[in-house]
């Protein structure tokens, strides 16, 4: 379920990222509401056809680093290809600006508190370890985990807990 | 001999509980028998009162609640009353027999003085025609609810000959979301049953974990307001806090030493959660653990000994480690989820979050830690943070009604079970007070 929803996700910011252009750097994607119209839900990665090489790779990049958020499946601290490809920007931006960033793991709400601490840090911590190995200094890098103490999603069905078993990177 | 007799019923109920009170274990040798027992019918009469005005308070039914919690007694429904005694004098026992009723609980409430109540009640066998407990129990208008509890101590002490945790107290965290980025959360002490909850601390981000110290006096829990965790601890009587922790990373699950004189928790800061001890009085820290797994929700078994949950086996299951050193013995074999053990208070059984197979269905359970029976107590999917009376003989525990959080107070012996009645909205890990002072 998630797969498909990060899917869409990317999806849209990709699109997003297309219509709308991207020269700004760590521009965040959400709250403009703009390009909503021109969206095709069937577009994944590799749809999109930029007119020019150029184009096309700053675009995809922008749309890439509009992602900050990274989904895991259940039970499970490993990172996704999609989330690799977003991260491997965000290494990129790191280690040009230096600047640090706090990494907020999430569980979904099944299982004990304590122990939804813990995982939501396995979650921050792999993908801390991903960006270290990208270059990125640890210091850079807070890891905070919340365990299931701020869902995303509020219900109890399986695509509920999907979208909330989550890594969250805050600048 | 009938006074025997009953008792001996009563203790059968009681060694069904699991949960006995060591006291209650030292006095007694009793054959365990499941299922033949049934909750004793008790009325508790509404308290006669003259004044010109109601009493705030509905003495006779806090009592009668308090002694259904335990599962123990069952309250008379006092529409199906012949009469309403207020003394012993008025109690027709024939009329209570033919009712099935085994002990009346009668008195009267008087206003001696301006804010001076008075309650003179008595606890009367119906089979031995006798009154067994004549009692005054006085305060002011306020303590009208700690005044029942009080009556409901007593009474229930006279019939099982195990003290009563009427009159203890309930931690909790209630959550209020307006939005994903704006949620009120609140640390709440109340009643044991749910009334009179008063805000202890409020804050824009989670509060978790809290628990009180064995003296009463203490709380100790998790607080994100900084946006990470810090250990707190917190005097009740003050509102002075303490920040006890604030490593990089974990930063949780506190668990008071059964002396009081330290915390057990759970730090991240080599890398992985681990397990530490820290004397209160010294700040000197101990790790106990050293796992490359998950190691958290430590609680004493004694003051040398902690039981844990660690995934270390592949599965979250718990664990038992002297704080000393030496190698951990895993407890749990049944399920493919255990977690959050909490002890009794003579160490014979565990209560723990148990997840029996596949992955939505969690549990309260009890375990035998001589024999290793799995009990499972509840029957909802998300049950979790299991908190025991001082007394073993209820438990209350958090899951999940209609998207919400709700505290669930149940009997031991799983037979009376309620919603524990809130003001708030979203409700999550309870914790029940010692006996206080």
């Amino acid at each position: 379920m998630e797969v498909i929803k990060f899917g869409k996700a990317a999806a849209l910011i990709v699109a997003f990222g297309v219509v709308v252009g991207c020269s700004s750097k760590g521009g965040d994607a959400s709250g403009t509401g703009a390009g909503t119209g021109a969206v095709d839900p069937n577009a994944g990665y590799t749809s999109t056809s930029p007119s020019s090489a150029d184009d096309g790779v700053t675009s995809e990049e922008a749309a890439l680093r509009a992602i900050t958020t990274f989904y895991f499946e259940f039970d499970s601290a490993d990172l996704k290809q999609e989330a690799m490809r977003a991260l491997d920007v965000h290494a990129k931006d790191l280690k040009a600006e230096g600047n640090r960033v706090v990494l907020e793991g999430h569980t979904d709400e099944r299982g004990t508190r304590e122990y939804n601490m813990a995982l939501g840090e396995r979650r921050a911590g792999a993908v801390q370890r991903y960006l270290v190995l990208q270059g990125v200094s640890p210091a850079q890098l807070e890891l905070v985990s919340y365990g299931e103490e701020k869902p995303d999603a509020l219900g109890s069905s399986e695509e509920d807990w999907a979208q909330n078993r989550r890594v969250e990177l805050r600048k | 001999m009938r006074k025997a007799a009953k008792l001996t019923r009563l203790w059968m109920a009681a060694v069904a509980v699991l949960f006995m009170a060591q006291t209650a274990m030292a006095q007694n040798a009793i054959e365990i028998t499941r299922g033949t027992d049934k909750a004793t019918p008790v009325a508790v009469v509404p308290l006669g009162w003259q004044g010109s005005s109601p009493l705030p308070e509905d003495v006779a039914e806090i009592v009668g609640n308090d002694l259904g919690h335990t599962g123990m007694f069952v309250p008379f429904d006092r529409g199906n009353m012949l009469s309403y005694p207020t003394q012993a004098s008025e109690i027709f026992p024939r009329d209570w027999n033919a009712l099935g009723v085994q002990y009346v609980v009668a008195g009267r409430v008087t206003n001696p003085s301006a804010d001076r109540f008075e309650i003179k009640y008595v606890l009367y066998g119906v089979a031995r025609e006798e009154v067994l407990l004549s009692k005054t129990v006085s305060g002011t208008q306020r303590q009208l609810r700690d005044m029942a509890h009080h009556m409901s101590d007593e009474i229930f002490e006279e019939l099982t000959g195990i003290k009563g945790a009427f009159n203890t107290k309930l931690l909790y965290v209630a959550a209020e979301r307006h939005s994903a980025e704006n949620t009120r959360f609140t640390l709440q002490r109340s009643d044991y049953d749910g009334a009179r909850a008063v805000t202890l601390l409020q804050s824009k981000e989670p509060i978790l974990t809290p628990s009180y110290a064995p003296d009463g006096q203490r709380i100790a829990y998790v607080s994100f307001e900084s946006r990470r965790p810090e250990i707190y601890v917190h005097y009740v009587q003050t509102g002075r806090r303490e920040r006890i922790t604030s490593f990089e990373g974990l930063n949780g699950a506190p668990a008071w030493s059964p002396d009081g004189e330290r915390l057990a928790f759970v730090l991240s800061r080599d890398g992985n959660p681990e397990i530490y001890v820290m004397n209160l009085a010294t700040k000197n820290m101990r790790r106990v653990t050293n796992h490359y797994g998950i190691d958290t929700e430590p609680a004493w078994m004694d003051n040398n000994t902690i039981v844990f949950t660690s995934d270390r086996g592949g599965r979250p299951q718990i664990y038992k480690q002297n704080i000393n050193g030496g190698s951990s013995e895993r407890l749990t074999f049944v399920g493919n989820y255990n977690a959050n053990a909490k002890l009794s208070v003579d160490g014979q059984t565990m209560v723990m979050v148990h997840r029996q197979q596949g992955y939505r269905n969690f549990h309260i359970a009890t375990q035998d830690l001589k024999s290793g029976n799995l009990r499972i107590l509840t029957e909802t999917s998300l049950d979790e943070s299991p908190t025991v009376a001082p007394n073993g003989t209820m438990l209350i525990y958090a899951t999940r009604q209609q998207g919400k959080g709700v505290l669930m107070l149940v009997s031991t012996n799983g037979r009376a079970r309620s919603v524990i009645p809130t003001q708030f909205t979203d409700l999550r890990v309870p914790s029940w007070s010692p006996y206080l002072p």
